[in-house]
């Protein structure tokens, strides 16, 4: 497509030399009108999903699942019991899929490879000083390759937010390309990286597009609403505007992003919303674990309960599922 | 667009709505016989005949202006606060039968479901319970002290909203303590019959709202009837024409809204996914059937590719069929005279050079169908710039500066309506000024609410509905 951006092809050496140029070209990009961009998500959401629809929405959902641990107080023992529910989310039912992923912090990353194995179930390690990302960049870097290094197939990166919003994109454009470089293993081999924009603290839509262009540019396989630590964490208007970010940088560089809303999706009601949204709005390319994730704990069980009253017809209690 | 994830049909139920084989008239509180003949409804998504409805003849006509005329004395002195309860009555009624009378109007009309559940009726009610609020304040409405209802209210309505615009014309006039006779489309009476039935469940005095079902000559009869006080339409420009020579040199009061033909104007440093979503409901919300849609895409010339891409994107995705069904965007075409209109002018569009685009969409075999159709490359000369299409059919038309925007904006006989899409403040406020049309959106189109006054410039009517302004419609 023939587009008025300031980029050509998929080199963005130009845009990236300088903070006043990556800040021009950010700051180039179309503008979102919150009213209009909330509307529109309202409006996916009224979608009606049934029957033989909703049976493959759920399963496609459980694929895409991060499960996700991140407390002060996770100990070997919980995440042990959390990669067992990430193989077999409902014991009771051996067609039920697996899901995508366990979010755990990076020492837990050896207790979660002991369990998975070769499971295919991966693990996902939150580094970058998760969840405020503020440290110096010799930490951030060494805490990703601790996780690297132990096995995490996924990196979740937390930006800086405070650069950010300084407006020194550079900086955080540079902190991304490094923590990617960081994910490199050896004979060729990379962890893939997702990128945590933390959208509850950059607050305007405006932000994360510029946010997720910023990512996109630097390098990014994922991006990614939130830690889960801040309030409001993920909400679909905000995953409407990455969605088409991801969509729009397909067009122009050819290079497909995953994007994972993460935090404050509880029901399969709402998860079947951002399956209609990413189905309508980035396409139906995005329709797999390997390019759209929920970043979730307590949404699991919902979606287990869903799937079990899909197919026995009766609806089913929380003591009928595994806590975790 | 293939996709594994295949919305599976999600029908509304129809069992809701009891529709009779036959439907008379409404007349003094009470459905009879006409005199007339009778005609079908049908489901424009189907050709299914949903019932036979009675033809008012002038006999009929004059009758319900009687009854207006005698229920008048007392609705006009009842104080207020009295017919307000009335007013609110009838809105939470509506309110309580919302679904039902969703499901009629989709299988009337051909409107998609989530349309008529979730703007139509909605917006119906709201417009009630506004008006009722103003009928023990009209002396504080600014139209004087002590202002007069005018009498019984003639009104003829059109069939792209039928209850909205029921609705429009029937909550001022009973706030103001007018009576009326109301005349719905003759491809669209079943909503304003059900309407009927909710007025005497509401114990409004019977004569307060009458209803005659008919097609253009129990129309004129009613326009036409000497003791009507005051007329309003809503519909073509061309019967409105005709409406206001036959009012002409009579003491009746008319307001009258017409047809449209709006610009949409989309500017360079507009945030481009929500325009497109604007231009998409502009001209595809009710299948176009709005006679304020953007039906004119003015986009300047540095954007116009991006834009139309993701028009074209985003067009791909609208969903057309069964209009009960939850997940339709786009219904049917709600008669088979309407949509021989809309594709006579297609085709004229595309014989005077214009690139006609549709995506690649299935459409039912039977019933009214018309896919969303874009034409670029059209110019100020192509008569799909110039006419009202009244259907799924967008143009798309280029401009460089702000003044050429204006002025092709404004390059029309009509003027009811505009859109216009900019980051920028000011810019909206110097394009609202110039704009020559009743109601301009800004980064949003096609929104409605009953505090907001409508209505035309040049052809496209004059008076206004809505809002206190509507009030001095019915007011002297």
């Amino acid at each position: 497509m023939s587009t008025s951006s300031t980029v050509l092809d998929s080199s963005f050496d130009d845009v990236t030399r300088t903070d006043a140029s990556l800040r021009r070209f950010l700051h180039g990009l179309p503008g979102v009108d919150q009213v209009g961009a909330e509307a529109r998500a309202a409006g996916l959401g009224t979608r009606s999903i049934k029957t033989s629809a909703k049976a493959y929405a759920l399963d496609l959902a459980i694929r895409m699942v991060d499960l996700t641990t991140l407390e002060g107080q996770d100990t070997p023992g919980k995440v042990r019991a959390l990669a067992s529910k990430a193989m077999r989310p409902d014991p009771a039912d051996p067609t039920c899929p697996q899901v995508a992923a366990v979010c755990v912090y990076p020492d837990m990353v050896p207790v979660a490879r002991e369990t998975l194995g070769d499971s295919g179930v991966h693990i996902a390690a939150v580094a970058t000083a998760f969840p405020s990302g503020r440290a110096a960049m010799d930490i951030k870097l060494a805490d990703t390759k601790d996780a690297v290094d132990a096995g995490a197939h996924e990196i979740d990166m937390v930006i800086d937010r405070g650069a950010f919003l300084a407006g020194h994109y550079l900086q955080v454009f540079e902190e991304i390309a490094q923590v990617r470089e960081a994910c490199r293993r050896e004979k060729g081999e990379s962890a893939h990286l997702k990128v945590i924009f933390e959208t509850g603290e950059l607050q305007t839509y405006d932000n994360v597009r510029r946010a997720s262009w910023l990512a996109m540019m630097a390098g990014a396989h994922f991006i990614k609403t939130s830690t889960g630590k801040v309030q409001p964490a993920a909400t679909l208007p905000v995953t409407l505007v990455m969605l088409e970010a991801v969509r729009d940088f397909r067009e122009q560089t050819g290079t497909m992003i995953g994007v994972k809303p993460a935090g404050g999706i509880r029901t399969s009601k709402d998860a079947i919303k951002y399956l209609v949204m990413v189905n309508e709005v980035a396409g139906p390319d995005w329709l797999d674990p390997d390019w759209f994730r929920f970043g979730a704990s307590t949404l699991l069980n919902d979606l287990l309960m869903q799937r079990t009253k899909m197919t026995t017809g009766r609806y089913s209690g929380p003591d009928y599922f595994t806590l975790d | 667009m293939s996709t594994p994830f295949d919305y599976a049909p999600a029908p509304e139920s129809r069992s809701i709505v009891d529709i009779k084989p036959s439907y008379g008239l409404f007349i003094n509180g009470e459905f009879v016989d006409g005199h007339g003949k009778s005609f079908k409804t049908i489901s424009p998504a189907t050709e299914e005949v949903l019932a036979e409805v009675a033809e008012a003849d002038e006999a009929d006509v004059d009758a319900a202006v009687k009854a207006a005329r005698k229920a008048f004395r007392a609705w006009s002195r009842m104080p207020g606060r009295e017919r307000a309860k009335y007013l609110y009555r009838i809105a939470r009624i509506i309110q309580e039968r919302s679904r039902e009378l969703a499901v009629l109007e989709s299988l009337d009309n051909g409107k998609p479901i989530k349309e008529s559940r979730d703007v139509d009726v909605p917006t119906v009610a709201a417009h009630f319970f506004y008006y009722a609020g103003w009928a023990d304040k009209l002396e504080h409405a600014g139209f004087g002290s002590n202002p007069q209802p005018l009498g019984v209210a003639g009104q003829v309505i059109p069939w792209n909203f039928p209850l909205l615009m029921l609705a429009w014309k029937i909550a001022p006039a009973l706030a103001c303590g007018n009576t009326v006779v109301l005349k719905p489309a003759e491809t669209t009476p079943l909503t304003a019959l059900l309407f009927a039935e909710i007025c005497q469940q509401a114990d409004l005095p019977p004569g307060v709202v009458n209803i005659v079902t008919g097609a253009g000559g129990t129309g004129q009869a009613l326009v036409g009837h000497p003791d009507v006080d005051k007329v309003a339409f809503t519909g073509s420009t061309e019967v409105g024409k005709a409406i206001a020579r036959t009012v002409a040199g009579t003491n009746k009061k008319v307001t009258l809204e017409l047809g449209g033909k709006a610009a949409n104007i989309v500017f360079d440093d507009a945030p481009l996914d929500q325009a497109v979503e604007g231009i998409v409901n502009g001209i595809f919300f009710n299948q176009g059937h709005v006679c304020c849609a953007g039906s004119r895409l003015l986009v300047q010339e540095s954007v116009a590719d991006e834009l139309l891409a993701k028009l074209k994107r985003r067009m791909s995705t609208l969903r057309v069929g069964d209009p009960l069904d939850k997940n339709t965007d786009i219904g049917a075409i709600n008669s088979a005279e309407q949509l021989a209109r809309i594709r006579e002018l297609s085709d004229i569009g595309e014989s005077e050079g214009a690139g006609r685009w549709s995506p690649a969409c299935e459409l039912p075999s039977t019933g009214f169908w018309f896919p969303p159709t874009l034409f670029t490359g059209v110019s100020q000369a192509h008569r799909i710039a110039r006419e009202e299409i009244f259907g799924p059919v967008l143009s798309v038309l280029t401009f460089r500066t702000p003044s050429e925007a204006i002025e092709k904006a404004n390059n029309t006989p009509y003027g009811l309506s505009a859109g216009v899409w900019t980051d920028k403040g000011s810019r909206i406020l110097h394009m609202a000024n110039q704009l020559r049309a009743g109601v301009v959106w800004a980064n949003t189109f096609n929104k409605f609410d009953p505090t907001s006054p409508f209505g035309g410039y040049k052809e496209s009517g004059y008076g206004r509905e809505g809002g206190r302004h509507g009030l001095e419609a019915y007011l002297k």
